[in-house]
């Protein structure tokens, strides 16, 4: 959308600076990759060969039975672990719903219309970017409790579609993606702000939905274990994870296949979404 | 039927109420656990809540009880601190020159670069890095360097709190290269290429002259989002510690500002107390933004 084609002219840089950069950065991005392969190759290696003397890279006998023993272990428990997975997908996906359509309708006016306040609230909102659900998390449990959510999977869900971040990159997406001119002529042959909301804007930041799918998923993915969640019913698959994870070295390779479902999910979303993703991020700069 | 249509059209016609209206579901969440939260964590911060009784208005007690009397609460400020100001810049430098070294390269490698430099950041792994770090001769990085000699006995990476800093540093700048590292490797890959032949043309000489009267100040608004991300994210240190050496750290080595508010409010059902670590922790956070905004303002100035 916004590229630009690179053009002939050289500029002064030297090549053996261009080739010593290649072999920096390959090397750290196999170094920054590492773990994530040991990872994997741990849940394809038989128990006998995970903890050998020394330690190898790759297993020789690769299996699948970890993942088996993952779904053995699981199925085993008192509640179903479809029902943890089940209520990992219900938050996820009404999470990142939610907080897509939610973050664009807020943004819309604070990018294009004129109105009262419209300074102080995307103020705000960047004062909100400041700091992070750490600092809120004990009041957030007293209005939780105020609002009769606490053990309810809206508790998890709610927060998560008024992120700052979703709605300010959404607003700077807009911002430049949507020129003023076109909702003008939109307007003058008859538009209403809600038609022109629908057809013009949603339609024209499709990169920056995936942005805010991207980040919700990955953020709702991995709920773990919440303050806000006490009945075993309602607790997510991360939570159900790391409980098969903390029963010790004879679960290590289970466990490991667990991380990597568990990774699995926002990695296919970001392969899906990234040159998208990174069309958003074109515009994520703050200006003085 | 018609007075209704009519009550519908001049709502509608009214721009500034159509904004406030497609504004509301948003604004009443965020009013809810934000806004809220904040301030009712300030009021609460001055009173003695125990959940179970109405608050009791105590003043500045909890805060002097905090910086006076609570040590290990002093420790994890310094903790904080100390992980911050590391991961923090770092993280915020590796960020930076890694998005800057790979803009020199196609536009597919740098996808598969982004792809492996960013997945560590989507979280979920510290399962492995228990695995490295582990203490006996089996743990992987102990077996490598007792295989090198460099070590003559397995080293307690996850116990001994001669290391164990360093290791939850390492493992912090593993997953570093998130949303400020999207925003940067996005902001070179938009960079008007004009720029640089303009500035051959009027002598600069090599990348790092380039870097410096080009490349900086043609990235600022980026940095300084990517500054925001950096240092919220490095001052909400907590989980990931928790996931890597277990709740308490060994002799609360580690022990961050998140830890010690969730140990409080979590736990303990001291609300008040836990409201004044979490309002310190707020203006800390917001203190640290402001300074690094004003700083990099005047980069390139």
């Amino acid at each position: 959308m916004r590229k630009k084609e690179k053009s002939g002219v050289t500029l002064n840089r030297s090549t053996a600076g261009t080739a010593a950069m290649a072999i920096f950065i390959v090397c750290y991005a196999a170094v920054m990759v590492l773990p994530l392969i040991l990872m994997i190759s741990n849940s394809l290696k038989p128990l006998n060969e995970l903890w050998i003397f020394p330690p190898k890279l790759l297993p020789t006998n690769p299996t699948l039975k970890n993942f088996k023993d993952m779904f053995i272990v699981m199925s085993n428990s008192t509640i179903p672990f479809t029902r943890y997975l089940m209520n990992t997908v219900v938050i996820t996906v009404a999470g990142t719903v939610g907080n897509v359509i939610i973050s664009s309708l807020c943004a819309y006016p604070l990018s294009k219309m004129k109105f009262k306040g419209r300074s102080i609230v995307f103020k705000t909102i960047v004062l909100a970017l400041m700091f992070n659900g750490s600092v809120t998390a004990i009041p957030s449990y007293l209005v939780m409790t105020k609002l009769h959510l606490v053990d309810n999977l809206l508790a998890i869900i709610l927060p998560a579609v008024s992120t700052p971040v979703g709605l300010y990159l959404m607003k700077q997406f807009m911002d430049s993606s949507i020129p003023d001119a076109l909702l003008e002529a939109a307007s003058i042959d008859g538009a209403s702000q809600i038609q022109l909301f629908t057809t013009i804007v949603m339609p024209n930041v499709k990169p920056a939905w995936m942005t805010l799918i991207l980040l919700s998923v990955q953020g709702l993915w991995n709920t773990g274990s919440s303050t806000l969640i006490f009945s075993e019913n309602n607790k997510s698959f991360a939570y159900a994870i790391q409980q098969i994870g903390s029963a010790g070295i004879s679960r290590a390779g289970v466990a490991a296949a667990a991380s990597v479902v568990m990774m699995s999910v926002p990695v296919i979303v970001f392969v899906i979404s990234q040159s998208q993703v990174l069309q958003t991020m074109a515009t994520s700069g703050m200006k003085d | 039927m018609n007075k209704w249509k009519n009550i519908k059209e001049k709502i509608f016609s009214s721009n500034e109420l159509v904004a406030y209206i497609f504004m509301l579901p948003f604004l009443v969440c965020f009013l809810f656990f934000t806004v809220i939260p904040v301030f009712s964590s300030l009021g609460l911060s001055l009173t003695y809540f125990n959940v179970m009784e109405a608050p009791r208005w105590i003043g500045l007690e909890n805060y002097m009880k905090l910086f006076l009397d609570d040590s290990l609460f002093v420790r994890a400020l310094a903790n904080t601190l100390v992980l911050s100001v590391v991961t923090g810049p770092v993280g915020f430098i590796l960020c930076f020159s890694m998005a800057w070294i790979m803009n020199e390269f196609s536009p597919k490698v740098r996808a598969v670069l982004t792809l492996m430099l960013y997945v560590p950041s989507l979280g979920g792994a510290a399962g492995i890095w228990t695995i490295i770090f582990s203490g006996d001769r089996y743990g992987l990085l102990n077996s490598f360097l007792l295989s090198l000699e460099l070590i003559d006995e397995p080293l307690q990476w996850l116990t001994d709190s001669t290391y164990m800093m360093g290791t939850a540093i390492a493992v912090i700048l593993w997953g570093s290269l998130g949303t400020s590292f999207l925003s940067f490797v996005a902001g070179f890959q938009n960079m008007d290429t004009k720029l640089y032949e303009a500035a051959a043309i009027d002598g600069i000489r090599n990348r790092w002259q380039e870097l410096w009267y080009i490349t900086l100040p043609a990235m600022k608004p980026q940095m300084l989002f990517g500054a925001v991300m950096s240092i919220t994210t490095s001052f909400g240190i907590g989980d990931v510690i928790t996931g890597l050496f277990g709740y308490p750290t060994t002799d609360y080595a580690l022990h961050t500002l998140v830890h010690h508010l969730s140990d409080y409010g979590g736990m303990r059902f001291e609300m008040g107390y836990a409201s004044a670590i979490a309002t310190i922790l707020f203006a800390i956070m917001i203190i640290a933004n402001e300074v690094v905004q004003k700083l990099l303002q005047k980069l390139g100035n």
